[in-house]
């Protein structure tokens, strides 16, 4: 019933292995920090949970004092950069088969250098049989929480932080995976955790949940039944027996009394009258294999008919399972979609979790935490550090993993600010950031794989390039390179693994990877010298702008957006022209993009606009550093300014390919401000906001937006948009419904993607929507 | 087509004589031969098949010729009486493993009609009533037969004859050698093998069905035994105190007012219906964890063959030995959401444990089977009488009978977790056989049908 995970002691994980040797340093990660412990364990897997900071390096930008100086020397960078160390927080689960644990707690002990940790929380149907274990071991007082307010807890941290948590399971259709996108509001949900019994809990609000039922007939009757029928001891092994079984030999079917379906009853010929009622009438010996499948029946069908009981007797239509029943075996979550589609005729999503297994922990973890607040922050997994989704699922783990597909990683990191949806979006419950799911699309899976493939001896090479002082660069970078061309292989073989697969995902991947060996931001010197050539162009640029007609001037300002978004590293075709040709310039740019009509192309109706009265308030999400904001979104901003629209500039907060930082964009309006008036009082009277998005992604997620400019974005009543760059307005948000206009723009530099698009390279996307009224 | 000329093929057919018949005699060598019959008994259709129901009980107990019938149902027999069908009266049932045949046997004929009587008519009466097996596998329950029943104005002998399914071609065949289609009677047929026989009743024996929905017959079935009643009393009842041997009691339930009512029928599946009226009801769901569960869960544990020997184990078992309870997890009542310390948390739980696996008996397994199929029932039923805003349930069917314990824990469960909202109610008729005989004499769901069976054969007669 309420018992989670816990299973009775015949299972596999009772002997305690000492002998085994852990590979730590890639286990139990970042311990050293560690502080505050939380513990769940469970009939066969032990979770650990830690919170730990980790140092890392960051590129700072800091504006060179220019008092002394009266010109400056062309060489001269805009600013410079320092390497500083900088400490975030991180959360760090562990599972592993509870053979381990004796040798992980050694190893912890051994590695906790630095700990005033004086308890830790415990839940899980074990936490009482490992208790003087842990006491012993650990030195820490073992403090029991109760495991389904600890389940509870966990579930609510992920819906709410972890994109892409929850999935939809339909074994045989493609793709097999249907990832959720996160709610704006994840209450009222149904819980149903299949222990070894079955728990079915309605979750109203972060701190209140109401116990509405369970049943009796859960994993354990699962596991001791199938043991009792099959005399085979493991719960694995019993789903190994039931996935090859029929049955249709055991069970008695509607077509076995009635010839064929029940028509009257609208009951079809397959459906199961009577579990098990073939073994009362036939003398034969059943097979191992077919006793096991109709036990799996049994039980799901009827845990799913009674979730869709409580779901319509609460006006539930979201159910997420969980438990050790479910814990990612495909042939559970089969037989459970199955039963709760037949039951609930559609009407009921049965929903399973990515992370489901570690909920007890984090709950733990974070009941334990609550002096620090952990609700208050907003985290982000981390790609680098976590295992997707099955990697210890024998037949679909990938041949590379090194020591055994028992342990099982998940790091969430925690961001500086808290994220929001934009206040801005038409439907937040419906938006999806990413254009094109490449868990859906096989085509477009193989092509962006085989790109971020080919495109990874260029991103160490550069890595490398970034740090010329440090002795290990080489060394990290290949690490680097290992460790992502793995996660490519495991994508390769899983799409599924982390959520959604997207070029977003990609992207932010490489990045999460590329902290991880500590490559903070390996385009600051190229970002530095970019901004440099550019500031020295921007007078000259603001004078022919100026000295051109209304007319004339907004094409050109648009032209200018769109040219300054070919310069963009990220792309291949792109990178290999400017590395081979410095001196790839603006006009050069200009002069490669498509002749109008562009591909998408609403200018006329965005110039008409124009000519009507100023907007209010504009939201501008800016891409590249150097010419793309400086000679691109600059000029556009003071065009606006000028109109008398107030102009919010949003940046990332942290590195991302060549993208704009947020601390970069403050130097470079100050340059800006120095040399231009209306840049400078628009400064001054705050009519010009630079902001940042709370964002470390090529890509925008509108969903999750630093709070601070969801708050200002509703202060001035923004009423314009304008997003840019391919990753922003065409890998994600190109079909964004927002509740204002709004301007998508991009040049395509990917020749595969412009032809899927109907066009060829340079080709140009300027999307201007106004909502219905 | 003379009487000798059906007689012999018949045997023929089903090639024995009434002499090689035994009575089934639980543990004797007889019984034992009989088993495999037995045993499928229990497990036939989906919605309750009852093995046999009890002659002498029902001469005992039975509800007096219908002459205690409401007057809608007087009028009812009244008009059959002006215009009576042809004989002979059929009623099959049709079950996943075994044919139920009755058939009315008119002892007031007269000399005229006697006369009249085509002589393939009486020799089916003849070889019918004269027997008690027919062929190897055919067999008469002597023991259930109704004995001057007064129905549709005539008097007469109601019999009851069963064979397995499989046999069912044997049976065709014999009706198209015997040209069964020239007699102009309806053969009215119930049971999931009304549908799948139908073609080969039509394309083999020149015989049209008419088919009657089961849930409809057993919901009219009902309806009209308890507006018949049990020789005056109620034929409803409850159990006050349920959990306690001592207290528990069997009180009688007055449903005069019937609607909505929930009525669950547990035969080797279960079906739950809401019955708004006597034509409105639905089916609301049903659950394959049932009766035939329950019995073939207990085979392959247990290794029994009856039923009866299921619940004979179950009745001196422990099913605390083999399922997880509340307290085992938490050594108490989970205060945190209200759960007793009793309650069951993981059926079978203590299972997923070797030591408590070599440390558990028959008996206490099959003690545990019954505990969790009928958890379960009690548990989707209450769920279904909450969604549909009904609080009264009648539980029905084969599982039931003779079966204390289930509709004990039934009562129990239903009034526990509704918090007292809910009350479950029981037929006398499966309850019946308990008292007077202890075996498998009952009435059950089966026996109800077929009073619906006959009376919907006698008003479709009237329009021939």
């Amino acid at each position: 019933m309420a018992e989670c995970g816990a299973s009775g002691s015949g299972s596999s994980g009772d002997s305690l292995d000492k002998s085994i040797t852990l590979p730590p340093d890639e286990i139990f990660r970042n311990l050293e920090n560690a502080k505050r412990f939380a513990i769940d364990i469970g009939g066969s897997l032990t979770k650990l949970a830690y919170y730990s900071t980790v140092q890392h390096k960051v590129a700072r930008v800091r504006s060179f004092d220019h008092s002394d100086k009266d010109t400056e020397q062309d060489h001269e960078p805009p600013y410079e950069i320092s390497v500083q160390e900088e400490v975030t927080a991180r959360l760090h689960f562990v599972k592993f088969e509870n053979t381990y644990i004796e040798a992980c707690l050694d190893f912890i002990k051994d590695h906790l250098v630095n700990t005033e940790t004086k308890v830790i929380q415990a839940t899980g149907g074990g936490a009482y049989k490992f208790k003087d274990l842990i006491e012993e071991k650990l030195q820490l007082k073992v403090d029991k929480e109760d495991v389904m307010t600890c389940l509870i807890k966990g579930c609510n941290f992920v819906l709410k932080n972890i994109p892409h948590e929850a999935f939809m399971y339909q074994k045989g259709s493609n793709p097999e995976f249907r990832f959720q996108t996160n709610h704006p509001s994840v209450f009222p949900y149904l819980l149903v955790s299949i222990g070894s019994g079955v728990s079915i809990v309605k979750v109203e609000t972060e701190d209140r949940f109401e116990w509405i039922g369970g049943s009796s007939i859960g994993g354990g009757t699962f596991w001791g039944l199938g043991a009792l029928l099959t005399k085979t001891k493991k719960f694995d092994e019993l789903l190994h027996l039931a996935s090859r079984g029929q049955h249709t030999n055991v069970d008695m079917l509607v077509q076995d009394i009635y010839g064929g379906a029940h028509q009257t009853l609208g009951l079809s010929g397959n459906l199961i009258a009577s579990s098990f009622g073939k073994s009362a009438t036939a003398d034969t010996e059943f097979s191992k294999e077919d006793m096991a499948k109709s036990l799996l029946h049994m039980i799901s069908n009827d845990i799913g008919q009674l979730a869709c009981l409580y779901a319509r007797l609460h006006c539930l239509d979201r159910v997420y399972f969980g438990g050790f029943f479910i814990r990612g075996h495909p042939v559970t979550m089969r037989t459970i979609t199955y039963s709760i589609n037949f039951f609930s005729k559609g009407e009921v999503q049965a929903l399973f979790l990515r992370h489901e297994g570690y909920l007890g922990a984090i709950g733990a973890f974070l009941k334990g935490a609550e002096q620090d607040n952990p609700n208050q922050y907003s985290w982000e997994e981390n790609y680098a550090g976590s295992s997707g989704l099955m990697s210890s699922s024998p037949e679909l783990c990938p041949t590379q993993r090194p020591r055994s597909g028992t342990f099982d990683l998940l790091e969430m990191d925690r961001l500086e600010r808290p994220l929001v949806n934009l206040p801005l979006l038409l439907d937040p419950s419906s938006y999806v950031p990413d254009t094109v799911d490449l868990t859906d699309d096989a085509l477009a899976r193989k092509y962006w794989l085989t790109c971020f493939e080919e495109a990874l001896d260029g991103v160490v090479k550069r890595a490398v390039a970034s740090q010329p002082g440090s002795v290990d660069a080489a060394e990290r970078a290949e690490k680097f390179r290992q460790k992502y061309w793995n996660k490519l292989q495991t994508l390769r073989q899983q799409p599924f693994a982390y959520g959604t697969l997207t070029v977003r995902s990609l992207l932010d991947t490489r990045e999460h990877c590329l902290n991880e060996f500590n490559f903070p931001d390996p385009y600051s010197k190229v970002k530095q010298k970019d901004n440099g050539v550019a500031l020295k162009c921007f007078q000259r640029v603001i004078h022919s702008l100026d000295a051109l007609g209304w007319e004339e001037r907004q094409l050109a300002l648009v032209k200018g957006l769109l040219a300054g978004n070919v310069f963009d590293w990220g792309a291949k075709a792109v990178s290999d022209v400017l590395e081979s040709d410095p001196q790839f310039g603006f006009e050069e740019a200009k002069r490669k993009l498509q002749e109008r009509p562009w591909l998408v192309d609403s200018y006329s109706k965005w110039l008409q606009r124009l000519k009507g009265p100023p907007h209010k308030c504009a939201l501008i999400f800016a891409d590249n550093s150097g010419v793309d904001v400086i000679l691109g979104v600059f000029p556009f901003v003071r065009e606006l300014l000028s109109r008398g629209t107030e102009v919010i500039l949003a940046c990332n907060s942290g590195p991302a390919l060549n993208d704009v930082t947020y601390s970069e964009s403050l130097i470079v309006a100050e340059r800006i401000a120095a040399m231009d008036p209306v840049v400078r009082s628009a400064l001054g009277e705050g009519r010009l906001l630079l902001m940042q998005t709370g964002s470390s992604s090529p890509c925008l997620d509108l969903s999750r937006l630093d709070k601070g400019l969801a708050v200002l974005v509703r202060e001035r009543g923004a009423d314009l948009v304008v997003i840019e760059g391919m990753g922003r307005a065409v890998h994600t948000n190109y079909h964004a419904a927002l509740r204002c206009e709004s301007l998508k723009l991009a040049v395509i530099k990917n020749s595969w993607l412009a032809e899927r698009l109907g066009g060829r390279l340079f080709s140009v996307i300027f999307k201007y929507e106004v909502p219905a009224e | 087509m003379g009487a000798g000329r059906l007689g012999a093929p018949m045997e023929r057919h089903w090639g024995v004589s009434a002499s090689s018949v035994r009575e089934p005699a639980p543990g004797g060598p007889d019984g034992r031969r009989r088993e495999p019959l037995r045993r499928r008994a229990n497990s036939a259709s989906a919605s309750a098949v009852g093995a046999s129901a009890s002659a002498e009980g029902v001469r005992r107990d039975r509800p007096g010729s219908y002459s205690g019938a409401t007057s809608a149902s007087r009028q009812r027999v009244e008009s059959l009486r002006k215009k009576r069908p042809l004989f002979p009266w059929f009623g099959l049932d049709i079950g996943g493993t075994l044919v139920k045949l009755v058939y009315f046997e008119p002892k007031d004929i007269t000399a005229e009609e006697e006369e009249e009587e085509v002589e393939s008519l009486k020799s089916i009466r003849k070889y019918l009533t004269s027997n008690v097996a027919y062929g190897s596998t055919g067999i008469r329950d002597v023991h259930l037969e109704l004995k001057d029943l007064t129905l549709c104005g005539r008097k007469g002998n109601l019999h009851f004859i069963r064979f397995p399914t499989h046999d069912m071609p044997a049976f065709i065949q014999m009706g198209r050698d015997k040209n069964f289609s020239s007699l102009h009677t309806v053969f009215c047929a119930t049971g999931g093998g009304a549908y799948k026989f139908e073609q080969d009743f039509l394309t083999i024996g020149d015989l049209q069905l008419c088919k009657l929905d089961e849930l409809d017959c057993l919901i009219k079935g009902i309806l009209y035994i308890d507006s018949v009643g049990f020789n005056g009393r109620s034929q409803c009842y409850y159990f006050e105190n349920p959990a306690d041997s001592e207290k528990c009691q069997k009180l009688p339930f007055d449903l005069r007012n019937p609607y909505p009512l929930l009525l669950v029928n547990i035969g080797s599946g279960v079906s739950i219906l809401a019955v708004y009226s006597k034509d409105n009801y639905k089916r609301v769901t049903g659950t394959s964890l049932g009766g035939g569960t329950f019995f073939g869960l207990c085979c392959l544990l247990t290794g029994c063959t009856t039923f009866e020997e299921a619940l004979e184990m179950a009745s001196r078992g422990d099913s605390t030995k083999v399922d997880k309870l509340v307290r085992d997890i938490y050594g108490g009542d989970y205060e945190r959401f209200g759960l007793p310390g009793w309650a069951v948390a993981s059926s079978f739980g203590n299972m997923m444990s070797k030591e408590k696996r070599e440390a558990v008996s028959k008996e206490d397994l099959a003690r545990a089977t019954l505990i969790t199929i009928t958890n379960n029932i009690g548990s989707i039923a209450r769920m279904c009488a909450l969604n549909e805003n009904i609080n009264q349930v009648v539980f029905v069917g084969n599982f039931l009978r003779i079966n204390t314990i289930a509709m004990r824990l039934l009562a129990y469960a239903l009034d526990y977790w509704s918090k007292g909202q809910l009350k479950a109610l029981f037929s006398e008729h499966e309850g019946w056989c308990d008292r007077m005989y202890g075996r498998d004499i009952n009435m059950s769901a089966t026996l109800i049908r077929f009073f619906r069976v006959i009376l919907e054969l006698l008003e479709h007669s009237l329009s021939y």
